[in-house]
């Protein structure tokens, strides 16, 4: 993709972030917390952190929070008073620093959201957030962007790449409107693109298959109880794969605070028992194993096919955060390496 | 039609409380708003999202035909949270309700046709939508026959409307009931549904089957049309999987690469041998 190519320093860049503050933007970046990083609403560009692989969660939060209020309602002698949200309340943000996966997670969350009839909520929130995110110079063993189509330095799904260039400087790459304008608000602080080659600073992530390599087995293996009872044989059903991926949007719908309260959609996850069962008690997916094929099959086979779009950006994060350290890597070159 | 947020249920009043049998009722509902309800159309087949505010949300079929306009009726059992609560509430209430959602039964392709209607406990709502949508569209249809059974005679549901096609000339009623289940007076049949419907053997010649049922039911029922001649293509069910959303988001009603809100609920056996069985 042909980018406009322009740069900013770090002092510019600490400027950057006050002005967002000061025009009343929220921004969402990495910080660190203990001996971990993770998405936090900061206030200076101090506070954000550079040099790590990953955040522990992804930051899809600020599109889709964890529980998330779709509106409240009064009752009293029988009738009912339903209060909207108010979309056009909805902070800007500004979400800095996320992986460029991370971007391209978000594309895919606007496909579960919008593919049929539109949810309102997401795309007022999607509406008001840029994404600036900054490119990789380091990766781990659970990285795979690039064997799921991104890159380290991928500028797809990102308004504005920024990849750091060494002695404070940043390449930053103009990818959309959005990110067009954002460079427009900032003025001088961008200043013209050196001649240096970012691809000497990324992080070097070797395509282990293609996503086809895993796409077009995936749907034959269904039947194979036998692989997925292999496959899943650790899985304790305990759905931190699913709070943690970036492109992971089943919900729940609850209500809370009684007759005059407010109706929630939450997380939830397709490694939960009870997330299929019946009121009769019977359970579509009674078994762990037909629940960690649902994970696999919908990412990598349904969406695929009814969304038009991957569900898996190859962060890696359900691989870090898993307890019994399932890595989907592996699970997946099982898939690629599968005969059925 | 649909509010602009799709999570933002339309104010519906209860005009009609019915109890159907221990721990079921129906719940005759009319648009708060009337304007909203002159505008409001469905096709049979289709489900809502019914909900008791503050308690939360539920999935039932819409039980009552678009030819009575003016009026949608749910029936359920109760049994959670919602239901027990939907379960205490009095007419002239007010409850939520999403929808129309998903696919229909297709019945203008079943005009000169004849039907067979085959049911099992709760599971007579969805289909009594459609039996009453032909009935009120008699002359498109030929023989209209309906299998209808429950564990008990108490359990049997919609007991008036039972007796109303009873009586008609132009409606085959059998009515059966689990073996133990009868009681001293009882007239119908004693046995399970694929049972009684292998005894009674209906012609599969220009009939079209519709079954719904617990799944225990469902899965030897298939196998009883099979034998009697019905083309996998011409038997139609309606699948009841969990449902938050109704409009394929919330990611937990699929049956592989469909889903059961917006692909069904309605679905024909031949459609079904090419999905897993995740239902």
């Amino acid at each position: 993709m042909e980018t406009d190519k322009r740069s900013i320093e770090r002092e510019a860049l600490a400027k950057l972030v006050s002005q967002w503050l000061s025009q009343g933007k929220r921004v969402l970046a990495p910080k660190h917390s203990g001996d971990k990083v993770d998405f936090a609403w900061v206030t200076t560009l101090d506070e954000v952190s550079f040099g790590h692989v990953q955040t522990v969660q992804s930051p899809k939060a600020a599109l889709f929070p964890r529980v998330d209020e779709l509106f409240s309602f009064r009752s009293a002698d029988g009738r009912v008073e339903i209060s909207e949200r108010d979309l056009g309340a909805l902070p800007e943000t500004v979400v800095f620093g996320l992986r460029p996966c991370d971007a391209a997670a978000f594309a895919v969350l606007k496909a579960i959201f919008n593919w049929d009839s539109p949810d309102s909520l997401f795309s007022a929130r999607m509406a008001r957030t840029t994404l600036v995110s900054v490119a990789c110079s380091r990766d781990d063993e659970y990285c795979f962007c690039t064997s799921m189509g991104g890159g380290p330095g991928a500028v797809t799904g990102s308004d504005i790449l920024l990849t750091d260039m060494g002695q404070g400087s940043f390449l930053a790459e103009i990818v959309s409107a959005k990110g067009r304008e954002a460079a427009m608000a900032a003025g001088p602080l961008f200043g013209p693109a050196t001649s240096a080659e970012k691809e000497s600073r990324l992080a070097r992530v070797d395509a282990v298959f293609a996503p086809d390599a895993v796409t077009a087995p995936m749907a034959r293996l269904f039947d194979d109880t036998a692989f997925w009872e292999e496959q899943s044989r650790r899985c304790l059903g305990c759905g931190a794969c699913a709070y943690v991926c970036p492109t992971c949007a089943c919900f729940d719908i609850q209500d809370e605070g009684g007759v005059s309260g407010k109706r929630l959609r939450c997380w939830d996850s397709c490694g939960f028992g009870l997330f299929t069962l019946h009121t009769s008690g019977h359970n579509p997916r009674p078994l762990q194993s037909q629940r960690w094929r649902q994970r696999l099959m919908h990412k990598f086979a349904y969406m695929p096919e009814r969304q038009g779009v991957l569900g898996c950006v190859g962060c890696g994060r359900c691989s870090r955060a898993c307890p019994v350290d399932m890595n989907i890597l592996e699970h997946l070159r099982a898939v690629a390496e599968a005969r059925p | 039609m649909s509010p602009a947020d799709i999570f933002k249920p339309w104010l519906m009043k209860i005009e009609q409380v019915t109890e159907e049998a221990p721990d079921v009722k129906t719940l005759r509902l009319v648009f708060a708003d009337e304007r909203q309800g002159s505008e409001f159309a469905f096709r049979t087949g289709q489900f809502g999202e019914y909900s008791v505010f503050g308690e939360g949300e539920c999935t039932f079929c819409i039980a009552s035909p678009p030819t009575r306009a003016g009026y949608i009726e749910c029936t359920f059992r109760k049994a959670g949270r919602v239901t027990t609560a939907l379960a205490g509430l009095e007419p002239g209430e007010t409850i939520g309700f999403r929808g129309p959602y998903g696919n229909v039964f297709p019945i203008q392709d079943w005009e000169n046709k004849n039907l067979l209607f085959v049911a099992g406990g709760i599971a007579l709502p969805p289909m009594r939508s459609v039996i009453w949508n032909v009935l009120d569209l008699r002359d498109h249809y030929k023989d209209v026959t309906i299998v209808y059974g429950a564990r008990t005679v108490a359990d049997l549901v919609y007991k008036r409307e039972l007796a109303e096609w009873a009586g008609r000339s132009d409606v085959k009623l059998i009515t059966t009931v689990d073996p133990g289940g009868e009681t001293p007076d009882w007239q119908g049949e004693v046995g399970f549904v694929p049972a009684v419907l292998d005894r009674i053997a209906p012609a599969s010649r220009d009939t079209v089957a519709v079954v719904c049922g617990p799944p225990v039911m469902i899965k030897f029922t298939f196998p009883v049309l099979a034998r009697l001649g019905f083309a996998p293509e011409n038997i139609f069910t309606t699948l009841e999987n969990r449902m938050k959303c109704g409009v394929g988001k919330c990611g937990r009603c699929n049956v592989g690469k469909h889903f059961v809100c917006k692909d069904g609920p309605v679905f024909t056996l031949a459609q079904l041998r090419n999905m897993p069985q995740e239902y």
